[in-house]
């Protein structure tokens, strides 16, 4: 266990100074489209421990993602020079408290309830700034000062650079938290309760307990990346938390593989980088406005649909199969394997 | 910041050290149209190509009429770039789609600044959306110019001197609108329908207006009628016409989009409420009203008449009114190169847009700076433009247009201007100046020179 542990802090501490090196070798907008990687992963992995791993079907993330980003917006509209990480800090309290309330009115509800009851707060948070318009801004919204580079880091050092080091700091920390989280005995409690509630309550589980704590965790790290998101857009207004911000994370962890972390980072990939790419592709073909204007659109479902029909289990279960056969046809790729990783199965783990 | 950018794009400092020196060794520092060479004089320029870039809800709950404008300016672009363009550069104009949706300003404005390399953001339409990257464009000092929305926000010269608003900011056009319905329908009962609460829309509208109507003659029925432009704001407006009626009130002005302007209009006849509509320019063009009332969008076909008597303001020559020539110009350009566009006043705002930019980009000189054209907008006040009032800009202030007209729709949609053109400033205290300077004719090619 000792060394499963110390292993998992190892890959992550390699990760973490490869992207650092990725970040000095890649452009300001490439910077700052691995920031908005990072942000949805943060959300994602989050909505992965819920909806994959637990079983709670949320379609109302992007409201716990506005309660993050309100409360960071509204802490700097106060005090604008307030450190970041004070900021990160009580977004996440604040969203998990949030997470709290709403997880135990889930914690009640099943299958098509759950999902209406969440696709209502989707609906009805970014009302709650339209309405109090004088504490939240209205329409118009509440704009957020972009996160100043340390001095430290010398005066040319471009902010996108350092706003994506921001976002992969919280990214790695939470997967890495998550990660250790999963493999818990809290992990197991969580998968248990998804695997059938009744054996659950049998073997002395509380479930309904289970469920909130599933809720307040996956609300904190919506909080956290709401926090980014509202550094990152530099705004926050009812507009930027619509229900398609909600649906898009649920697009996330469906198409990476549902209940994996690894395939929460795919499918944040996926959803930052298809608009990005389809935007491109839209106007280098010289089409009628009309057919141009919705062409980007159809691209992205199109997408979704081929990436839903070709790898069912997302795309993490699409590479861990395509995984398993080559080692199964080419046994010297086993054996690498397993003296690199010890016998315990890359898939197994990261699952 | 400043200094940081600078720092990181030496070629940029060697460029407009370079261009400065041609310039002055050739037309003695003059404002272009000397004989040198075209030269690379800011990121986002080469000798033959100006790129600008915006974004625009080409999709989504604002696409509807607004994904006209940026096609109608490219239209605009390329008939200049087919006349030689400006000092010989040909307009690259790339428009990307934000949905309306402020995130996608975001990350769009930071691809037409870090990959596409702009020159200047033009035309950038909304408010919500705009409001998230003006800091980010003034720190890369990307000129940010002719935003496509009338909040008094984008006047903030000492934060943001990269940016300059275009049409008359709604306190402007509440004061005109409030002065106008004073002045016309003295001893009524007037109430507000606007977009709200909490809308810079509707609360600068409204500011404007009781600046006009607190302390006059007419009675302001309190508190103003609010719609959230959503579905569910739309049904509620049935009920708050039905309340207006219960009022007795006889003027209501409204701060609307088009579609709940239409919506009102149509509740207020279905339950055979008939009061003046006055109503501001953004929610006020007839063929767009026309579209929404008889192409069944509020549940069934309605009759366009319903638009017959509104009241409104412009601060561009009326779409149908075809004997003016910046009407005959922009709608002829439309045809021959954006044929499958409509003739509506979004198309026009686009063009005008458009004009007004390249007037901008031709006082800026033959090898311009970002800033040359900020500076350039600060010297002028376009008169010799489509507008129908000048513009505010100065050293101080990057208002757009500065005034309006009084127009009122025909039961056919056809506008007539029946009210003074007059100017005035978004503050309280601004006086309503009547306006006398004579329109302006455009050029016989279509295109501005120096």
């Amino acid at each position: 266990m000792r060394s499963a542990l110390a292993r998992r802090v190892a890959f992550f501490v390699g990760l973490a100074a490869l992207l650092v090196i990725v970040t000095y070798q890649v452009d300001a907008f490439t910077n700052y489209n691995i920031a908005g990687i990072a942000i949805f992963a943060t959300a994602a992995a989050g909505l992965t421990v819920l909806t994959g791993i637990n079983g709670q079907l949320s379609l109302g993330h992007g409201a716990l993602m506005a309660v993050g980003a309100y409360t960071t917006s509204l802490l700097l509209k106060q005090r604008p020079d307030l450190p970041l990480i004070l900021t990160l800090v009580t977004a996440i309290v604040t969203t998990g408290a949030a997470g709290a309330v709403v997880g135990a009115a889930a914690a009640r509800l099943r299958g098509p309830y759950l999902a209406g009851a969440t696709l209502a707060l989707a609906v009805a948070v970014p009302q709650i700034p339209i309405h109090f318009a004088n504490i939240f801004g209205g329409n118009q919204g509440l704009s957020v000062p972009p996160p100043i580079p340390p001095k430290a880091l010398g005066s040319n050092f471009p902010n996108e650079r350092w706003l994506a080091w921001i976002a992969l700091a919280a990214a790695l920390l939470t997967l890495f938290l998550l990660a250790n989280l999963v493999r818990s005995s809290t992990g197991r409690k969580l998968r248990a309760v998804y695997d059938n509630e009744v054996a659950a309550q049998l073997a002395g589980m509380d479930v309904a307990r289970t469920q909130v704590l599933a809720f307040v965790i996956s609300a904190a790290c919506a909080g956290l990346a709401g926090a980014l998101f509202a550094y990152w857009v530099g705004i926050t207004a009812p507009t930027g938390f619509t229900l398609a911000l909600s649906l898009q994370l649920l697009s996330a962890i469906v198409i990476g593989g549902l209940g994996s972390l690894f395939g929460a980072v795919l499918g944040a990939y996926v959803v930052v980088y298809i608009p990005v790419f389809t935007s491109t592709v839209a106007t280098n073909l010289n089409l009628s406005t009309d057919i141009a204007n919705n062409l980007p659109l159809a691209i992205y479902g199109v997408v979704l649909i081929v990436a839903m029909l070709a790898f069912p289990s997302g795309i993490q279960g699409g590479l861990a199969t395509a995984g398993r056969w080559s080692l199964q046809r080419f046994p010297v790729l086993r054996f690498a394997r397993q003296r690199l990783t010890g016998p315990e199965s890359i898939t197994h783990a990261t699952k | 910041m400043s200094s940081r950018l600078t720092r990181s794009k030496p070629w940029a400092v060697a460029a407009v050290g370079v261009t400065a020196a041609i310039t002055v060794a050739a037309c003695g520092g003059g404002g272009g149209g000397g004989s040198s060479s075209n030269t690379a004089s800011a990121p986002g320029i080469t000798a033959t190509t100006v790129s600008i870039g915006s974004t625009q809800p080409l999709t989504g709950p604002a696409a509807p009429g607004y994904s006209e404008i940026a096609p109608a300016s490219n239209a605009y672009f390329q008939y200049v770039n087919a006349h030689g363009g400006v000092f010989g550069r040909q307009i690259k104009y790339t428009y990307l789609d934000d949905g309306y949706n402020p995130t996608n300003t975001a990350s769009q404005t930071r691809k037409l600044v870090l990959q596409d390399n702009v020159y200047a953001v033009f035309s950038a339409l909304g408010t919500p959306t705009h409001l998230g990257v003006v800091d980010y464009l003034n720190s890369q000092n990307v000129p940010d110019l002719l935003v496509s929305s009338g909040c008094n926000c984008w006047n903030n010269v000492a934060q943001h001197p990269y940016t300059f608003g275009y049409q008359p900011a709604y306190t402007i056009e509440g004061k005109l609108l409030g002065r106008y319905v004073s002045q016309a329908y003295p001893g009524m009962k007037v109430a507000y329908f606007a977009q709200g609460p909490g809308d810079e829309f509707g609360d600068d509208g409204i500011a404007g207006l009781n600046d006009e109507l607190a302390s006059s003659n007419v009675t302001v029925v309190n508190p103003p009628q609010y719609y959230a432009p959503t579905a569910a704001g739309a049904m509620g407006v049935k009920a708050e016409m039905a309340t207006l009626q219960g009022e007795g009130v006889q003027v209501v002005i409204c701060f609307s989009i088009p579609a709940f302007t239409a919506t009102a209009l149509a509740s207020a006849a279905s339950i055979n409420y008939h009061p003046v509509f006055v109503v501001s320019n953004v929610g006020s063009d007839p063929p767009t009203l026309t579209g929404i009332l008889t192409g069944g969008s509020l549940g069934v076909a309605l009759p366009a008449a319903l638009i017959g008597g509104m009241v409104s303001d412009a601060y561009l020559p009326l779409v149908s009114d075809s004997s003016n020539p910046w009407i005959t110009l922009f709608k002829s350009i439309k045809n021959q190169y954006a044929s499958s566009l409509p003739w509506d006043g979004n198309v026009l705002y686009g063009f005008a847009q458009a004009y007004t930019f390249v007037q901008a980009l031709h006082a800026a000189g033959q090898n311009p700076s970002r800033l040359d054209i900020v500076h350039a907008l600060e010297n002028s006040h376009f008169t010799d433009g489509p507008g129908l009032t000048p513009f505010g800009y100065s050293s101080s202030s990057h208002l757009g247009y500065t005034g309006v007209e009084i127009v009122k729709t025909g039961a056919d949609g056809t506008e007539t201007a029946i009210g003074p053109l007059s100017t005035t400033d978004n503050s309280a205290t601004g006086t309503i100046n009547a306006y006398s300077g004579a329109p302006a004719t455009p050029p016989s090619n279509g295109i501005p020179s120096d």
